[in-house]
């Protein structure tokens, strides 16, 4: 047992409703109590959409346990196949069919109902929604997919994008528009806008994009075995993944290998003069793990970031993100509970969180600016315009992305100029973002040094805490003069807490106790860069 | 017109009952105000991960202040009894009691994987109470989706809080349902105002102030779905002032005409306490009206407020209800309101939404009152929308808020008439 607040992934059987709702002409029959009918909401509210998910549940009650279940799936089976007259079925339980055993692949094989009949083996109690679109994908490849000619023009089928994907909808367009620049044309894209009929003619490409392993990668390798159909392994997130991306394409096909960049803006945007504030920002990088490794690979190769940290929630991946990891001289984070990955990215205090929805909201609560890079997603997450993450475009849409949450260029060094402006101070925050514009209160050293000036109450009322009283003490043991904390103070919020913690860890080092103005501007120079 | 009859009501309408696929919630979903409201409470599911994963989803959003609920996650090896399930359980309280020092009362919650396997939560919910007594009372409920329906949770929440609550003899009136704090003390203010004081309401909003109860309490519902809790109560020895729900400018007049009845309240002083929050309630709801009148309503089953929210949206709003569909009809507690609700509209229990579906269409209402997985699909085929859920998360009861309550389910037809030229370049990209 485990006690969970929040979780980045669902059951396993969302992650079968995503394949069976990014596909056309499939239907499921999930047998599952009432009140798992709720994931209908996440796509047709988080993803808009404007059809209900192709699912029928059983939404068995309590007074059915001691009767007829079975009965009542094979009726559900019966009257979706009817109603919604699809070309293929899948069948499955959620974790409460799971425990009532009725054994759903059974009962509707002996059906005949005149379709494929998919049936899906998803333990509910040990894996999770990643597992659930994989498994769920490789099973309809498997019983669907058969061996046909190859077409005569090269060919591929992009693989993994699923309903409720992070940008899968635009992603697809621009895969496809890289791979049409080399002349290649797409064959089948699935499961997104796939029908049964379809999947059956998957081996016709020369080859597979695997567009995300998280959602195909088991499909990949069967087609590779059965149909000897190679996949490209490079994820085409970022300029040089795309790069990469073109390059293996062009080694599978043999074609020569070409693309036009003119629309690719990224490499000029981060070398003009105002992305110079971006060098060596230090950034905590969580997600799923394909989204977090091309992450970490733009963040220092094309944004000039420092990686401070990295990980991600699906432990289907933890093996390469802990080699990633140790590529970047960090600790790999792998877990699914938030509180972790909170308490990780506390202690680090990056400047900047390239996350999930989840670290938008730590994010939020440490003070620390967060962009969206990985599922789980939101309604935030199904922009109306193009946005999506592979290719050139994705890469110009991932710099404005990033950049946006930051203070920009020489406002961060006007932040630092006129900290101390009544309506231009950093607690007020970067100008281009929404909210309610703060004048600073008149802060008590100001009132202390009017106070001082009029003599009208005695300076140590007015301004007690002098440099002889310590202040804060930290969890380190060292203490903070007021003067020092003072002094702290006047550096901008958005690095202040680097600075707090780059002091204390400079002065535990020479064995000080106390941080005084001095100890603050000696650690500073220490720590120059 | 206030409590005038119509010539034929609802009561003898036969109901249309169904049985298969129904689009609901789970009673799980009551968590998500109930633990807003009790704010030294702690829900915890005793479930999968599709319970968890149901929370923070039908939250919509997240609510990141950290959430005063949670789920015990069932795993493999607590079903194949390779561990203990209740000492499981009893590690992970122990760990989250000393973790949120501040909960002064647990409650485990029952789903449907944690019924399935007959997980005895009682047993455990007494076990806890006696290890973290006095600091800590737990106490133990099902919210799972064989048992219950959406606010059905809310039900079986508070018809476990009963047994424990203390015994009195004082004459005290309980009002019972969890309402927004500010809705609360609004109702508060007029039964004082009327000279009603001795006023207790479940839940408290701490676990502090907890109503006690006996022979001489008397208690009015807020909310239709509180079966169970009725009949708790009445097991206690408490007598329930029956009345049509607080809902619209007459809905709230008669709840608290059937209250001042039973305190012996001079008519004069009840009418002089009501008249001018009466006024403003209807002030507010004539507003909306111009949007609703004549327009018709189909209701899909949702959260047991469907029969009060016709009655309202029929009387007071001129609209006409084709439908009108409940998860769970409890005849004993709608009877006032059955019979203020004039015959006409197909009365429906229980769903089968396909079926229910395709009736939806044929009628074609001007508004439709549905759950979130059905709202976009509908908007798509160009009926306008309400999600039903937005009327248990939103302040509605009582004069204040009538006029919000009105104005919900006139704001999809005005956003609908403002929209109109966008509407057919919509329909033709379908």
């Amino acid at each position: 047992m485990k006690l969970t607040l929040w979780t980045y992934e669902g059951p396993p059987h969302v992650g079968a409703m995503r394949v069976a709702t990014g596909m056309k002409g499939l239907h499921y029959v999930l047998h599952a109590p009432q009140g798992d009918t709720y994931a209908d909401l996440l796509f047709t509210m988080i993803e808009r959409r404007d059809h209900r998910p192709p699912v029928t549940y059983t939404t068995f009650q309590a007074r059915d346990l001691g009767g007829d279940t079975a009965t009542l799936f094979k009726t559900a089976c019966q009257d979706a196949v009817t109603r919604f007259a699809p070309e293929a079925l899948i069948v499955g339980a959620s974790c409460t069919a799971e425990l009532i055993q009725d054994d759903p692949a059974g009962l509707a094989e002996s059906m005949n109902l005149g379709i494929p009949v998919i049936p899906l083996d998803l333990p509910s109690y040990q894996r999770k929604e990643g597992f659930g679109t994989d498994e769920t994908f490789l099973q309809i490849v498997r019983h669907l997919a058969k061996p046909v000619a190859r077409t005569a023009q090269i060919t591929a089928n992009l693989i993994g994008p699923t309903a409720l994907g992070f940008r899968h909808r635009d992603d697809i367009v621009e895969v496809t528009r890289l791979l049409a620049d080399m002349g290649i044309a797409v064959n089948v894209c699935a499961p997104m806008g796939a029908r049964p009929s379809d999947i059956a003619r998957l081996g016709a490409a020369q080859f597979n994009v695997l567009m995300y392993p998280e959602h195909a990668e088991s499909a990949a390798r069967w087609l590779e075995t059965n149909f000897k159909q190679p996949y490209t392994k490079s994820v085409p997130i970022g300029v040089g993944a795309t790069h990469d991306f073109l390059a293996e394409v062009a080694a599978i096909t043999g074609l020569p290998c070409k693309s036009d960049t003119s629309r690719l803006r990224l490499p000029w945007w981060t070398c003009s003069v105002d992305s110079t504030y971006l060098t060596g920002k230090r950034v905590f990088i969580f997600g799923d793990g394909t989204h977090v490794a091309a992450a970490a690979r733009i963040a220092r190769d094309e944004m000039g970031f420092e990686v401070a940290g990295l990980g991600c929630f699906n432990r289907e991946m933890a093996r390469p993100i802990r080699a990633l990891a140790k590529e970047y001289g960090v600790e790999a984070l792998i877990t699914d509970d938030y509180l972790e990955v909170e308490a990780a990215i506390a202690a680090l205090h990056p400047e900047m969180i390239l996350g999930t929805q989840m670290e938008r909201h730590i994010g939020k609560r440490l003070g620390i600016p967060c962009a969206v890079i990985s599922a789980p997603v939101h309604v935030q997450d199904f922009p109306a315009r193009y946005s999506p993450q592979m290719g050139w475009e994705g890469a110009n849409v991932i710099f404005d992305t990033w950049v946006h949450p930051l203070v920009m260029g020489l406002e961060e060094h006007l932040l630092h100029m006129f900290r101390d402006d009544f309506e231009f101070h950093d607690e007020a925050g970067a100008s281009h973002h929404g909210g309610k514009h703060v004048a600073r209160p008149v802060g008590a050293e100001a009132a202390a040094a009017a106070a001082i000036e009029v003599g009208s109450m005695p300076a140590e009322i007015a301004f007690p805490a002098q440099d002889t009283q310590p202040e804060t003490a930290t969890e380190s043991n060292v203490i903070w003069l007021s003067d020092a904390e003072n002094e702290l103070r006047k550096i901008p919020f958005f690095v202040r807490g680097k600075a707090r913690r780059n002091t204390e860890k400079y002065a535990e080092g020479k064995g000080l106790t106390r941080i005084s103005i001095e100890t603050l501007y000696e650690a500073k120079a220490h720590y120059a860069r | 017109m206030t409590g005038t009859l119509p010539a034929i009501g609802c009561t003898n309408t036969p109901v249309l009952k169904e049985r298969g696929q129904r689009e609901v919630f789970c009673g799980l979903t009551g968590i998500i105000w109930l633990h807003r409201k009790m704010q030294d409470a702690f829900f915890l599911v005793v479930g999968s991960r599709t319970c968890a994963h149901l929370l923070q989803s039908a939250a919509g959003v997240m609510i990141f202040a950290e959430p005063r609920f949670g789920t015990a996650i069932l795993e493999e090896k607590d079903l194949a009894g390779l561990v203990d399930a209740q000492v499981e359980l009893d590690r992970e309280v122990a760990r989250l009691l000393s973790r949120r020092p501040d909960i002064r009362q647990l409650f485990l919650v029952g789903s449907c994987p944690s019924e399935v396997i007959k997980l005895d939560l009682h047993r455990a919910a007494e076990r806890m109470s006696a290890a973290h007594a006095p600091h800590v009372r737990v106490l133990n409920y099902s919210g799972s989706g064989i048992e219950t329906t959406f606010t059905q949770g809310e039900d079986a929440c508070l018809a476990a809080m009963v047994p424990a609550l203390a015994q009195s003899d004082a004459r005290e009136l309980l009002i019972v349902g969890a309402l927004p704090d500010v809705v609360e003390d609004q109702a508060l203010a007029l039964l004082a105002a009327m000279g009603i004081s001795n006023v207790r309401c479940l839940p408290a909003r701490r676990s502090a102030d907890a109503p006690q109860i006996g022979e001489n309490t008397v208690f009015a519902l807020v909310q239709p779905f509180l079966g169970d809790t009725h009949a708790a109560l009445l097991r206690r020895g408490a007598r329930h002032i029956p009345a049509a729900f607080p809902f619209g400018a007459e809905g709230t007049t008669l709840w608290l005409q059937a209250i001042a009845t039973e305190f012996g309240v001079p008519q004069a002083l009840f009418d002089a306490v009501i008249a001018a929050p009466r006024a403003r309630a209807e002030k507010a709801i004539a507003a909306a009206r111009q949007t609703l009148e004549a327009k018709s309503i189909f209701f899909f089953p949702d959260s047991q407020l469907e029969i009060p929210l016709a009655r309202f949206l029929t009387r007071e709003c001129g609209m006409i209800a084709i439908e009108v569909g409940t998860p769970f009809l409890h005849r004993d507690l709608l009877a006032p309101e059955l019979e203020l609700l004039a015959e006409g509209p197909v009365i429906s229990e229980g769903q089968d939404v396909d079926k229910q579906l395709t009736r939806a269409r044929a009628a074609r209402a001007d508004l439709t009152v549905c759950g979130l997985g059905l709202a976009n699909p509908l908007e798509a085929e160009g009926m306008a929308t309400k999600w039903a859920i937005e009327l248990v998360f939103t302040p509605v009861h009582f004069y204040e808020q009538a006029g919000d309550l009105a104005a919900l389910f006139a704001r999809p037809l005005r956003r609908r008439a403002l929209l109109a030229p966008l509407a057919p370049r919509m329909e033709a990209a379908e």
